[in-house]
């Protein structure tokens, strides 16, 4: 069975315990909501974006852990990137949970939910806040984890 | 009296480390583990007696209806059924609430007619009444429950009037333990002429019913959470109202005679299992009514309620476990939350010292919010559990807490 430490490393329980972007964004011009049936998890995101590029993003919601840290080190991370370059990362962080044929290229602070994979029940908790972002980028609306 | 070691052999599942650790199964109100002598039946019946029922003539077929008749008769017997006839077999207990709001309520109500159920229903218990408002026209009141989690009796009476036409609840809570008085609350809604329904799928694993006495109208079994296998229930109801029905669904062995002008039902209980059943899953359960009768529900419960009480010490003297409707009468589940840990992580972190809990709404969502929580962790007890399994959750919380609280 694999290792616990390897799913609740530190920088994720410090995040789940401390998150820095929980909230939400004044003026934001994007909305997402996300729901995981399974546990009853909801989480909101705003954002706030111009020309493309994202000035602010928040969650909102409670839920476990994985996916409150998840949450919050996606938040951090975007700040600053293109919504662009925010789907090549969902894309990236998705393949790094789910896809073990082919190493996935992700930024250091995402790849500490490599251990995930290992634990197949925790994938949506970690993956929730980012369907819940593209949601909020392609269609101002809902995402569920179903 | 039997022995807790000697009860713990007859399930071969609890025999095995998850992780390294031996396994503590604690999520009995999900499924129950399956003793010996249910798989074996089962096999012995695939292995020796497979054929079709009712309608061969060959030794086989003779023997297989055999066996799914004495299954009929062992339930019928366990929970106090008039007669065998009153027992039909189905997929389960949610298959069982569904048959008799489209085959009893559907056909019957109409606008302005209400149905009572209470807070504390699985979503089995909701949304065929749901549908059936729906397809009605009727409405559907529901029945506070208490802070410890018992159901309010002045909520649950103060809703009853002569609009009621069927109440239906849970005999015992799945999501939080819960008895409910059945008998009383029977009597209370027949005053007002109403039918009655209970959903026992919780109960009959782990106290004595009798169907007689509690004189509903209708009564819900579940074969997988009273040591059966799964895909296989009860729709236990009154042989009148049962006559009275039309079956639900068409099909073989449900008829007397078809012609493409006229087609003749076949008598209750075949007119409502049209197709092959699930011959060996009513043997299986046959095979758990045994069990049970064999152990006693008198060593059972209290055998549970010991476990229970246990389990009630040791987690109120874990700083930051809440407990969540801790009723007086309860059949054995626990429900708590951990301070600042998710249910979620609790579960992940106790499967992975070997104990396995539930965690999630529990198909209770309406239950969870009385309660403004999410979702809880359910630990839940069956005859097979020992103090000592009681001591590793207790160790596996702490564990929890010292990770992420």
């Amino acid at each position: 069975m694999s290792d616990l430490r390897e799913l609740y490393l530190e920088m994720v329980t410090d995040h789940a315990k401390n998150p820095r972007k929980r909230g939400k964004v004044d003026a934001c011009t994007h909305i997402g909501t996300g729901h995981n049936p399974l546990c009853g998890d909801k989480i909101v995101v705003t954002i706030a974006a111009e020309n493309g590029v994202i000035n602010d993003i928040k969650f909102d919601g409670e839920g476990c852990a994985i996916s409150t840290a998840s949450a919050d080190l996606m938040a951090e991370i975007l700040i600053g990137k293109t919504i662009d370059e925010a789907k090549i990362l969902f894309n990236g962080f998705h393949g790094l949970l789910t896809d073990d044929s082919q190493p996935t290229e992700v930024p250091r602070k995402l790849a500490v939910f490599s251990g995930v994979r290992e634990f197949p029940m925790r994938v949506k908790c970690a993956t929730l806040a980012w369907h819940t972002l593209i949601s909020a980028l392609e269609n101002d609306g809902e995402a569920t984890t179903e | 009296m039997i022995t807790d070691a000697a009860i713990s052999d007859m399930f071969p599942a609890l025999h095995q480390s998850i992780g390294g650790k031996k396994l503590v199964y604690l999520d009995s109100a999900a499924t129950t583990q399956k003793p010996q002598c249910v798989i074996d039946a089962i096999t012995s019946f695939y292995e020796n007696d497979n054929a079709n029922i009712h309608r061969g003539v060959h030794t086989l077929s003779q023997r297989a209806t055999k066996s799914y008749e004495d299954a009929r008769t062992s339930v019928a017997n366990l929970v106090g059924a008039s007669r065998p006839e009153e027992v039909i077999f189905v997929r389960g207990a949610t298959e069982a609430i569904n048959l008799i709001a489209q085959g009893w309520a559907r056909p019957r109500l109409c606008d302005g007619d209400e149905i009572l159920i209470t807070e504390m229903e699985h979503h089995s218990n909701i949304v065929p009444w749901q549908m059936v408002c729906e397809q009605t026209g009727a409405s559907l009141k529901v029945a506070k429950v208490n802070d410890d989690g018992s159901l309010d009796l002045d909520s649950f009476k103060s809703l009853l009037s002569e609009d009621t036409v069927l109440v239906s609840f849970a005999h015992v809570s799945n999501a939080i333990g819960t008895i409910n008085p059945a008998k009383e609350l029977c009597t209370l809604a027949k005053e007002v002429g109403a039918t009655t329904v209970v959903d026992g799928a919780q109960a009959t694993g782990h106290m004595q019913v009798n169907f007689t006495e509690i004189d509903c109208d209708f009564y819900a079994i579940s074969g997988h959470k009273m040591f059966g296998p799964t895909g296989i229930g009860c729709l236990v109801g009154k042989y009148s109202l049962l006559e009275e029905m039309e079956p639900w669904q068409g099909g073989g062995d449900m008829i007397l005679t078809v012609s493409f002008e006229e087609t003749v039902w076949n008598e209750v209980p075949f007119k409502f299992e049209a197709g092959t059943p699930n011959i060996a899953g009513a043997v299986g359960l046959g095979a758990a009514v045994n069990f049970i009768n064999e152990i006693g529900y008198e060593t059972i419960s209290t055998k549970e309620q010991e476990l229970l009480s246990c389990g009630r010490k040791v987690l109120s003297s874990i700083d930051g476990v809440k407990l969540i409707g801790a009723s007086e009468d309860n059949s054995g589940v626990l429900a708590f939350t951990v301070n600042n840990v998710h249910p979620h992580d609790v579960g992940t972190i106790l499967d992975h010292s070997g104990v396995a809990i539930r965690t999630g709404n529990h198909c209770a969502e309406p239950l969870m919010n009385r309660f403004g929580l999410s979702a809880t962790c359910r630990a839940s007890f069956s005859v097979y559990n020992t103090t000592e399994d009681i001591d590793r959750l207790g160790v596996a919380i702490q564990e929890a807490i010292r990770i992420l609280g």
